[in-house]
């Protein structure tokens, strides 16, 4: 008896160690959030690493979902003499979901994974041993700044993906299959609220670039210091920072949409 | 690049993200070519609209000739004020009529101009006369659900007369 449940308690702490140590870790981050105030460049200068760098890859995934979005729905709603609340169906499901889930995605594929490689990459040649060695404490000056620019920018670039893909579907719908543009618009707007659905989308976005950078970080930050250590931390922050996308996506969807 | 630059980058970064926001935020209300200085106004006073939205497109003969641009409530008379700007080079007689039609069995509302016969045309600031209101899809039921309900009780009772007129005979 006791042979099975010796090594069920040994999990359960186990879990309950990781889920601690990543807890603490967390709480370091918020509590050195405050030092870079002080030095607002290295922030700003993340922001242009995670934000200003990914903008190609999310512009450019935005058009291609606002146009294939267009393409599809067209080809449903037409059957239902529908066709012109295209622009409400793609402008709902970029705003609610896919603009900060897909953004989310692609944030952890581009901006995640070079911020575990880096840190990692610190952490293999000891430079934040040495940091720690001139009495710099490497989480306010190396993570904390990180944390910040990943959290200002993965907002923005959820917006720009929302707005890009609306645009792409104009191009498809309006341009190219010849929905009446004022309908497109109008119904759109009179669909669309402002605070329940582009706000709550925002703050989607907001909890999505929390939990990517700080899987990110925590990855690069407890790396095996080897090749082999910094390659898996990568592979594991996207695995993660997916899962966990995912999932928080229908807590929130059913914490925020649920009674609408 | 230096420290200005990759600010300057950030700068543009966050800027380009606010006016996402703010073209999120009101739609861009872009409203293809013709809502500029070439249109005229008209009104047109309904019973009841419908579903009809500021914007949606005013047809005649199916071709789109102009936009609804307001709609608001008489307060004396109680009927729908529907304000439309049509194209200039479109010019419509003055006893045409306006009716809210439906695109589609599902489809939106639009406001259909029927010419009428007059030879002289409507002015800038005109209103249009003669309309027809939104059908509303729960009163046209109901009348359905009643023409069929008097149909019945006036078929029933010429049913037992068939006898009495073969008696006659």
């Amino acid at each position: 008896m006791a042979a099975l449940i010796t090594p069920l308690g040994r999990k359960t702490l186990g879990l309950l160690r990781v889920l601690g140590h990543h807890a603490t870790f967390f709480a370091d981050l918020v509590r050195n959030m405050p030092s870079v105030v002080r030095r607002p460049y290295l922030a700003v200068a993340q922001v242009h690493a995670i934000g200003n760098l990914s903008l190609l890859i999310i512009v450019a995934s935005g058009l291609a979902v606002g146009f294939v979005l267009a393409l599809q729905m067209y080809y449903a709603l037409s059957r239902y003499g529908a066709a012109e609340s295209l622009g409400l169906v793609v402008n709902l499901s970029l705003v609610r979901e896919l603009g900060p889930v897909v953004s989310a995605l692609l944030f952890a594929g581009r901006a995640g994974t070079s911020l575990t490689a880096e840190i990692g990459l610190m952490k293999a040649g000891e430079q934040l041993a040495a940091m720690d060695m001139m009495a710099i404490d490497p989480r306010s000056r190396v993570l904390a700044p990180r944390f910040i620019g990943g959290i200002v920018s993965m907002p923005i670039l959820a917006i720009m993906f929302s707005a890009i893909g609306i645009l792409g579907a104009y191009v498809v719908a309006v341009l190219l299959i010849g929905v009446d543009a004022g309908n497109f618009w109008s119904i759109m707007q009179s669909g669309v609220d402002v605070w329940r659905d582009v706000g709550n989308g925002i703050v989607k976005s907001i909890v999505f670039g929390v939990i990517c950078t700080f899987v990110a970080l925590y990855q690069g930050y407890e790396t095996q210091a080897t090749p082999e250590g910094v390659a898996h931390a990568t592979t594991k922050t996207v695995v993660i920072s997916s899962l966990a996308i995912l999932a928080m996506d229908f807590v929130l969807t059913a914490l925020m949409f649920s009674t609408t | 690049m230096g420290r200005k630059g990759i600010e300057t980058l950030v700068g543009l970064f966050v800027l380009a993200g606010i006016a996402a926001l703010v073209f999120l935020a009101l739609k861009a209300a872009n409203l293809g070519s013709f809502d500029s200085g070439d249109t005229y106004t008209l009104y047109a006073k309904f019973d009841n609209i419908g579903g009809l939205k500021v914007r949606a497109p005013v047809r005649s003969a199916g071709v789109t000739v102009g936009r609804v641009t307001s709609i608001t409530l008489d307060p004396k008379t109680y009927q729908g004020v529907v304000r439309l700007q049509v194209q200039q080079g479109v010019q419509f007689p003055n006893d045409s009529s306006a009716r809210i039609l439906t695109s589609g069995l599902l489809g939106d509302q639009y406001l259909g101009i029927e010419p009428g016969g007059s030879e002289k045309n409507f002015n800038a600031g005109d209103t249009i006369k003669q309309t027809q209101s939104a059908v509303v899809l729960e009163s046209l039921i109901g009348q359905f659900l009643f023409n069929k309900a008097a149909d019945a009780g006036s078929t029933n009772p010429p049913a037992p007369v068939a006898p009495a007129s073969g008696a006659r005979k």
